[in-house]
């Protein structure tokens, strides 16, 4: 697979790829206040989250009467810590059942249009049939166009096939909604590809299908990747549609709508709310830790989304 | 010659039983995904299979008891969410492959000009489906329903609550994306002068990976206010008060209130802006500054005449990506306010229309007022794209 790392993309954020050079920002002087600036900033941006992160570990009465940075005067009490608030969330206020809901929600919506996308990209850029450059800057044109430009006539479609509250409703909208992207960016990658080995695996006697699964799928796996993580972030992260679509019913909520109806229905319990938050953020934490490369080039890439 | 002919015979005989078994078994396929589909829109389906099975192999006593009692919930869940994945992710393979080997079968000459349409017409039917049709629909309702299309028009400028909204928009695009942008620029420039660079730009750039749900949780918390007196549980209420002010309701004073909902968004989205800028800083071409520096340029000219012009670029890409995001923010107000205390927003108040008062006609109006400015944005940001090829 030495196309695969042949071929770095050489994006803006490619070029965290590069060699370090020292920059003429290193030659300034790394003055105090300079830390000192860098080190607040970091601070401000970690204190809120760290706020829910410790109190969703304290007894629901501890939350009420104090606040959360006192546990630093005494943090090796250990009575004061608890796993009952994510227990709870987890059984009687439903998250268990939406995190579940999330997962099969987010799964087939990143899958399914990854799969279409890649076909689409790759007739695009390597087979002949009639119209095919008038597709493609249909293709590209859809790219501007908002979802919420298309929520009231599908709901009103959906009405009337029976499709409202369905998992593969909610599927077939989040394909519809990142397939423009996905066909854009797969395109862009599949085309530079080498036209040589196209050549040759027609020559051993491959037929487009074949050629297309075995050799441009996997050659294609940093733009898929990056795709992938850009679409199962947005679909795990998303409550419009998800609002729109499955609705705010214990069968079919997912993570961030139920979280939601916590705000509303128990805006006070922050025992709950702050553990509940937690585990609707756990997934997206450990893709982000993981892979905070692709993390970039897809967030980059999803630029040109309406 | 009779071998040949026997050949000849025996190849076709070949070819025919090899159509007629890709037929059978993408006629099955096919079947299994109809079933598939049918138990994913109707959750007591699997109740009913598994009461089948059951009476099939005899189990009749438990059979009886499903009928009964039901499944357990956790059960059919678990079913169901197996199924689901099955069908879903290997329901698409299975239409692709099955489509694909009957080109396989159709008569040489056709197949390349039957195959690309197996590749693209998947594709091409979602888009019409959840695209360019309901975005026509969306135009046309716009124009017809509810009173029309002068009503639907003047109600998004004339309104007194979407005045609001439409103010409120435009706070948070103008304070938001400035925002995000400078905080960003400013944590990239002082942060590569520091040591363990990445370790100190994690930090900022976490709340990427959190949903606006989960931020408008958390901010909910850092805002929290108590009565006069009380013990304050929110961190900047509680530091107020310690240096002797009142506490503030954030969430209800006008309109300071949309200044605090756009903080959330600013600590979401300046991770992004950070990570591309600090990314296009490393690539300002040194021999230009050194240049610049024999030539005797104060450190603030070379910042300002030499590396802000090198990285243009990325902060359009930037700006443009943060304003777009800010342009369709719905969740957070969704979240914290529900557009009360004048925070209401245009994508906000489309939902309300949509669901609180079933007014398709304006609802339809709003979706094409942000069609309609985020369309030149995103042409500019293809372009923007191309030029620099970041596309992969």
């Amino acid at each position: 697979m030495s196309f695969a790392s042949g071929r770095a993309p050489t994006a803006a954020v490619g070029k965290d790829l590069e060699p370090i050079r020292p920059s003429f920002f290193k030659r300034a002087t790394s003055n105090i206040w300079v830390r000192a600036t860098v080190f607040s900033i970091a601070v401000m941006w970690t204190i809120p989250t760290a706020g829910i992160f410790i109190s969703s570990f304290r007894e629901e009465n501890a939350i009420k009467q104090s606040g959360w940075w006192t546990v630093f005067a005494h943090p090796f009490e250990a009575s004061q810590w608890t796993l009952e608030n994510y227990s709870e969330v987890l059984t009687s206020s439903g998250m268990l059942d939406a995190f579940l809901n999330s997962l099969l929600v987010t799964i087939p919506a990143t899958v399914i249009p990854i799969t279409i996308a890649a076909f689409a990209a790759y007739a695009f850029a390597w087979m002949k049939f009639p119209g095919r450059s008038l597709l493609f800057a249909i293709v590209i044109g859809l790219l501007v166009v908002p979802l919420q430009m298309t929520l009231v006539p599908l709901l009103r479609l959906y009405g009337d096939v029976g499709l409202t509250g369905t998992f593969l409703g909610v599927w077939l909208a989040h394909t519809g909604f990142g397939l423009p992207l996905a066909i854009y960016l797969l395109y862009n990658y599949m085309a530079t590809l080498p036209k040589d080995i196209f050549e040759s695996a027609a020559i051993d006697g491959a037929n487009h299908f074949t050629t297309f699964t075995r050799l441009v799928l996997p050659l294609s796996f940093p733009a898929l990747a990056a795709f992938a993580i850009f679409q199962f972030l947005w679909v795990w992260n998303d409550l419009l549609v998800a609002l729109v679509f499955l609705g705010t019913g214990s069968e079919t909520a997912v993570l961030t709508a139920q979280l939601n109806e916590l705000v509303g229905s128990r805006g006070q319990d922050w025992h709950l709310l702050t553990a509940g938050a937690f585990v609707s953020m756990i997934v997206p934490l450990i893709v982000f830790l993981a892979l905070q490369r692709f993390f970039v080039r897809g967030l980059l890439a999803g630029s040109v989304k309406g | 010659m009779t071998e040949i002919r026997d050949d000849q015979y025996q190849s076709r005989r070949v070819q025919f039983l090899r159509t007629l078994s890709f037929g059978a078994i993408g006629v099955f396929a096919l079947g299994l995904l109809w079933v598939g589909i049918t138990i994913l829109l109707d959750s007591d389906a699997v109740e009913r299979i598994i009461v089948n099975i059951y009476d099939f192999i005899g189990l009749d006593a438990q059979a009886d008891a499903i009928r009964e009692a039901g499944l357990q919930d956790g059960i059919t869940r678990a079913a169901i969410a197996i199924f689901a994945l099955i069908v879903g992710v290997g329901g698409v393979w299975v239409v692709y492959t099955i489509f694909n080997r009957l080109i396989d079968v159709a008569p040489y000459k056709l197949q390349p000009h039957l195959r690309p349409w197996v590749f693209i017409l998947p594709a091409l039917l979602i888009l019409v489906i959840y695209l360019i049709f309901p975005t026509i629909q969306t135009v046309i309702l716009s124009f017809t329903e509810d009173g029309g299309f002068v009503e639907n028009y003047s109600f998004v400028f004339t309104d007194p609550e979407m005045q609001i909204a439409l103010r409120n928009n435009f706070l948070w695009l103008l304070l938001g994306t400035s925002g995000s942008v400078v905080i960003g620029l400013l944590f990239a420039v002082l942060v590569d002068r520091v040591r363990r660079e990445a370790f100190a730009k994690t930090f900022v750039f976490l709340p990427l990976a959190i949903s606006l749900v989960g931020a408008s949780v958390i901010w909910r918390f850092v805002y929290v206010w108590r009565p006069e007196g009380s013990e304050q549980i929110g961190i900047i209420n509680a530091t107020l008060t310690a240096f002797g002010n009142e506490p503030v309701a954030f969430l209800q004073v006008q309109p300071w209130n949309n200044i605090f909902l756009i903080v959330i968004m600013i600590w979401l989205q300046t991770g992004f802006a950070m990570v591309v800028l600090s990314a296009a800083l490393k690539g300002v071409s040194t021999e230009i500054i050194e240049a610049g520096r024999i030539d005797g340029a104060s450190e603030s000219q070379l910042f300002f005449k030499v590396v802000l012009p090198s990285i243009r670029g990325a902060i359009i890409t930037v700006a443009t990506t943060i304003f777009i995001a800010i342009l369709k923010v719905f969740d957070i107000v969704f979240v914290m306010t529900g557009g009360r205390f004048e925070t209401e927003v245009i994508a906000n108040r489309m939902f309300a229309e949509m669901f609180k008062f079933r007014s398709f006609g304006r609802a339809s109006a709003l979706a094409v007022i942000l069609m309609i400015v985020v369309l030149p944005i995103i042409i500019v940001n293809i372009r923007n794209l191309r030029r620099q090829g970041i596309e992969s």
